[in-house]
């Protein structure tokens, strides 16, 4: 089991649940699961052609996915998955 | 509607003229009942957008995963993040708008010529669009 962390302004999405805990191999298939069970956030996990969106960073414990195996990266039990929307903007 | 703790947005207010010309941006914390937010904390935050920080902001995602950890051991909520419009209004960028959270408030300081002009609040709607959300001046009851 890896325990993935909901941002605070996706928990409206799952219940205001902050943890679940998430049966999954890696971490694309963490997020399919998590938007098969909440469908609601799926929009906001994928973009149309199903890859994880670009407004999106996932963390596996202090390291980027990017710096590891993307959405491949394999996921042990305990490993703690934090979803982490990115925040810019301007004028 | 919002309130901001009238310390908690002198530090905000402190962050975006000391930052001009640049943006600055942080997040603030606190709790919220029904439709009401009250604002009691802030984390000020480096803008670490690579470019022209004069029209551009960006949080990297460490100073983030930083706040909502702030928020968990604290017992707030994460409910706003502020950023600054060096010498435009505070109306949302269509930057602002495509990035942007739901359930966010996103607090725009303007500062013109060096000093504070106006603040205002948005937050996103069902549709993705923003709509303003009114901030609610707190007496301070000195008595």
């Amino acid at each position: 089991m890896a325990t993935v962390i909901i941002p605070t302004p996706l928990r409206k999405f799952t219940n205001n649940t902050a943890k679940l805990d998430i049966s999954a191999g890696t971490v694309e298939e963490a997020l399919l699961d998590l938007s098969a069970n909440y469908p609601d956030l799926k929009k906001h996990l994928f973009d149309e052609g199903g890859q994880i969106r670009t407004f999106l960073n996932i963390f596996i414990g202090e390291d980027d996915i990017r710096d590891l195996q993307e959405g491949k990266t394999p996921l042990q039990p305990g490993t703690v998955v934090s979803i982490v929307p990115a925040i810019a903007g301007g004028v | 509607m919002l309130q901001i703790e009238p310390n908690i947005e002198q530090l905000m207010l402190d962050d975006a003229r000391q930052a001009f010309p640049d943006e600055c941006c942080g997040f603030l914390f606190g709790k919220e009942e029904g439709d009401d937010r009250l604002l009691t904390d802030i984390m000020v935050v480096n803008n670490s957008k690579e470019g022209d920080k004069r029209r551009r902001f960006e949080i990297a995602p460490r100073d983030y995963l930083k706040a909502e950890r702030y928020a968990e051991k604290t017992g707030q909520t994460l409910l706003a993040v502020y950023h600054s419009h060096p010498s435009h209004p505070a109306i949302p960028s269509e930057h602002d708008r495509v990035a942007a959270q739901p359930f966010f408030s996103y607090i725009i300081v303007s500062v013109q010529n060096g000093k504070i002009d106006h603040t205002r609040s948005w937050r996103l709607n069902d549709n993705q669009q923003f709509e303003e959300e009114i901030i609610n001046e707190l007496v301070v009851d000195e008595g």
